[in-house]
């Protein structure tokens, strides 16, 4: 009986959820906070995130490249995301040094190493999956960050010439290695973090 | 003799009685007494309620009690939260803790900034400053880069994470629990001592407090409608002014006891004066009861029909309110005239606005419209700020209607908020009404420590216009194409 009463007074049992997220993220307050975020954004209170869930967030609404990444929350062909999708996606950008908390080795490789960091932006760009930026696919790009400032023929000049650059077996499109040889140098880890305060 | 005939026949062992029957046989008698008691306990409540608090109210006189109450609730709530976070530890439990700063860091940076700081990390050519040769694009004459992506993103996801507008359309959260259930987000069950407090709360709060709290509002309400119908007969004079502002600071004092609410009013010399225009922040309708027994204005507002049309038609016979149709709202000369020739009739009271528009949470002040300052003449800003540990004052309007709101000021504890009057401004030379607006909106977030945001309140409901997306793109192609005297001059 108790337990029924409780959870008509005490709304939301916070160290079940803990213990369901700690694989994902390690500190509690992340959780803690990260799911009181999940609950304020689900204006719909059934438990999962639809788009237009995140299209009401202004700074989301005005970012250009703001539908692409709110796609990358949702897996193929599902409209919406629970709890546990939200974190994972979300687990991309934890600093590479929280990792050092968490030193398991049969765990895989961690959802917010350099390289899963890199795959999330190549994805960014291939919205087919196909493992490939083709041309058509960088346009779409380009063309969602400047709007209607450039002319079709200097955004296409511009795709081209990155595809040159880039393109190292010749198939005029740029693949996952390809994409990280490009940014070899680019400080990854630090550009695609994101930091809590506690 | 009757009553002693009946209690024989209840106790005659071969004849046993129904219950019913019993007891319609026990209440005849006490009904006189019943009701007896009932008529006195109600006339000692009665007066009580008059000599505490309708007649002070109506001097504007205070005998401290509210003060005292406040004191000794928040003992209480501090005995409640140590006693949480005790628990909490012994159970090993985590606890939540709201952070009103924001939850993740946030770096200030400039998309042309990062954008120069990403290539040229990523870039393996050396810097040497030329940028007018051809041998390829150098960070210096912009090109695009593949990582130009990672500003976005990140930028994106951050605000899914934290953003600054979405938490102001919800009421805010506490650090230390105050014993209302609508309030508490996460408390485990820790010990029955707290559990049974809260009991006693909601006892306390629904029925002792919110039928006092009830007969207060109700008594307030008729009083001003009936006197402020009365005097609407008056000859329009001195004495009618007198008297209308008399019985409108009566009635909006009998209010704020009806919430029990806790005012505390700094650098009152800088009171609003006729016709000047007074903008404060908004939280709630309750904003104007605040301000209102504290001092006369001119409401501006769109008549409603219901009690609200009522009490609104009763107030405008006794002083000059602005109220419009809702056909007229729309049309902005007119209200800007209406407005106009309000203030520059100098018997006129001061009038009311809350250039925001809509109510947001009390942590923030969001968007001025401009309406308002486009008029010509003296402004008198207003911050208002409560305190959330006694009862949440926000409006969710999206969320509860008028009357649950209502409820749920009458049943909190209390309201406890504190205004301040800021000096007067002017529209200074070559300032257009937006500036003067963002101008007087950051001195009276700075006064009540609120965030002082450029976003619309009205992005509540509505989407956020295209334009700022288009901004952040012309930003972005400006950096990857330069402008056109750049692209002429290489």
């Amino acid at each position: 009986r108790w337990r029924l009463f409780s959870d008509l007074l005490y709304k939301h049992n916070f160290s079940e959820i803990i213990q369901r997220a700690s694989k994902i993220f390690v500190s509690h307050s992340q959780i803690t906070r990260l799911y009181s975020r999940f609950h304020s954004l689900d204006k719909g209170e059934n438990g999962a995130l639809s788009r237009e869930d995140f299209q009401r967030i202004p700074e989301l609404a005005i970012n250009p490249l703001g539908d692409r990444i709110i796609n990358a929350f949702f897996p193929e062909g599902e409209d919406q995301v629970n709890f546990r999708g939200f974190m994972r996606t979300l687990a991309h950008f934890r600093p590479v040094e929280d990792n050092e908390k968490n030193k398991d080795p049969s765990a895989g490789e961690p959802l917010n190493s350099r390289n899963n960091k890199l795959l999330f932006a190549f994805r960014l760009y291939d919205l087919d999956r196909d493992d490939k930026i083709s041309r058509d696919e960088l346009l779409q790009v380009l063309r969602m960050m400047v709007g209607v400032n450039i002319s079709d023929e200097q955004l296409g000049s511009i795709a081209d010439r990155t595809i040159q650059e880039a393109d190292t077996n010749g198939d005029m499109c740029i693949s996952f290695s390809e994409f990280i040889k490009v940014l070899e140098k680019v400080d990854v880890e630090q550009k695609m973090s994101i930091r809590f305060l506690h | 003799m009757v009553l002693n005939n009946n209690i024989e026949l209840l106790y005659l062992k071969d004849r046993p009685l129904g219950t019913l029957e019993a007891m319609g046989l026990f209440v005849s008698p006490f009904n006189n007494l019943l009701c007896m008691l009932l008529g006195i306990s109600f006339t000692v409540w009665f007066t009580l309620l008059l000599v505490f608090i309708i007649v002070p109210a109506v001097f504007g006189v205070s005998f401290g009690i509210r003060r005292l109450y406040m004191k000794s609730l928040l003992k209480v709530f501090e005995w409640a939260t140590l006693r949480i976070e005790r628990g909490a530890k012994e159970k090993n439990h985590h606890l939540y803790k709201p952070n009103a700063n924001g939850i993740i860091a946030k770096e200030p940076t400039s998309l042309e900034e990062e954008l120069k700081e990403i290539r040229r990390s990523g870039s393996s050519r050396d810097l040497n400053g030329s940028s007018s040769t051809s041998t390829g694009p150098g960070p210096s004459s912009s090109e695009f880069a593949m990582s130009d992506i990672f500003y976005f993103c990140r930028r994106g996801v951050e605000s899914i994470v934290d953003d600054e507008v979405t938490k102001r359309f919800t009421a805010e959260e506490l650090e230390s629990w105050n014993l209302l259930t609508r309030s508490n987000y996460n408390v485990q069950h820790i010990s029955t001592r707290l559990t049974v407090l809260w009991g006693l709360g909601v006892v306390i709060r629904y029925c002792f407090l919110l039928p006092l709290r009830l007969t207060l509002a109700i008594t307030g309400v008729t009083l001003l409608v009936v006197f402020t119908t009365i005097i609407g007969f008056l000859p329009n004079g001195r004495m009618k002014n007198f008297l209308s502002e008399k019985v409108h600071l009566m009635c909006y004092r009998i209010c704020v006891r009806a919430l029990t609410a806790i005012i505390t009013y700094h650098h009152s010399e800088n009171k609003p004066k006729n016709g000047g225009i007074c903008v404060a922040n908004h939280t709630s309708p309750i904003d104007v009861i605040i301000l209102a027994s504290d001092g006369c204005y001119a409401m501006v507002g769109q008549i409603h029909g219901g009690l609200m049309g009522v009490i609104q038609r009763s107030m405008v016979k006794a002083c000059p309110h602005i109220w419009f149709e809702r056909s007229e709202v729309k049309d902005r000369h007119l209200v800007a005239k209406r407005l106009s020739d309000h203030v520059e009739d100098k018997s006129k009271l001061p009038i009311l606005i809350f250039p925001e528009g809509t109510c947001i949470n009390n942590t923030s002040v969001m968007m001025f419209k401009k309406g308002s300052f486009e008029i010509a003449s003296t402004i008198y800003p207003v911050a208002i700020k409560y305190d959330p540990r006694f009862g949440d004052a926000f409006w969710n309007s999206s969320k509860f209607g008028m009357v649950n709101y209502l409820l749920h000021m009458m049943s909190s504890w209390a309201i406890v908020c504190s205004v301040w009057y800021l000096p007067p401004m002017n529209r200074q030379e070559g300032e257009d009404a937006v500036q003067f607006a963002n101008r007087v909106k950051a001195a009276i977030a700075r006064q009540g420590g609120l965030v002082d945001l450029l976003w619309d309140g009205g992005l509540k409901r509505s989407k956020v216009k295209e334009t700022f997306k288009e901004e952040q793109q012309k930003l972005y192609s400006r950096i990857l194409v330069g402008t056109h005297e750049d692209r002429s001059r290489s």
